[in-house]
């Protein structure tokens, strides 16, 4: 597995094709890359800060990896999230997960992400006309957690 | 015994800091939560959405705690 963490931006394109080069027995990947929208919760957004915890962040998308290992058979599994300073448009979060055949890949690919949302130690605080504003966490991220279970 | 509190995100800037050092006899990470939040300056601690950590990993108010630990609070996470 690949966990980075990382300020530098990504291409998503280069890493999806990077999932089944130099192994012809990746028959799937399933990818999901997560964008900075400008409009949340009723306001404008020009942009917005990462924070998280150096050190358990890592450990807990290892973790959450780990796991999605454990419950698929997957051939390759790579987590990639920014930290710091971000624009609209740009992606902040990117996984996936390369494997034989299809239905591990959807699977640890949602697994990866509904744990990471609820699991994992990052913080958005957005920039909006009227300030700036911690993002609050969702009901719905831990109800998309628990079908996991 | 000593541990090393951390806080995160909104709950650092509610308090003024991200770090202090804990010194005394606490047997779980409630017991340093409970005596943070006896002092108002400390009240976001009390919140019922609160998450914690001990030595960088989630973990649940009755965690036990030894000597050197360090322990986390911090609101529900939004990465993704």
């Amino acid at each position: 597995m690949a966990i980075r963490v990382q300020a530098e931006a990504f291409d998503p394109g280069a890493e999806v094709n990077a999932m089944h080069a130099a192994n012809v027995g990746v028959g799937a990947v399933v990818s999901f890359v997560g964008y900075v929208r400008d409009f949340n919760d009723g306001r404008e957004v020009s942009g917005m800060f990462l924070e998280h915890y150096p050190g358990m962040t890592e450990k807990a998308l290892t973790q959450i990896a780990t796991e999605a290992e454990q419950r698929w058979p997957l051939l390759k599994l790579e987590v990639l999230h920014r930290i710091g300073v971000l624009e609209p448009g740009e992606p902040i979060v990117f996984v996936a997960a390369a494997s034989a055949h299809r239905q591990a890949a959807f699977d640890a690919c949602a697994f990866v992400m509904d744990y990471l949302k609820t699991r994992a130690p990052f913080w958005k605080k957005e920039n909006t006309p009227e300030g700036p504003r911690w993002v609050e966490g969702r009901g719905s991220d831990h109800a998309a957690a628990d079908r996991w279970k | 015994m000593s541990i090393n509190v951390l806080f995160f995100a909104r709950y650092a800037e509610a308090v003024g800091f991200d770090s202090l050092e804990m010194e005394g006899d606490f047997a779980t990470v409630d017991t340093v939560r409970l005596a943070l939040a006896a002092d108002p300056e400390f009240a976001v601690l009390n919140e019922p959405s609160l998450m914690c950590a001990r030595n960088e990993e989630l973990c649940s108010l009755d965690e036990p705690l030894v000597d050197g630990d360090e322990v986390a609070f911090f609101p529900p996470v939004t990465g993704g």
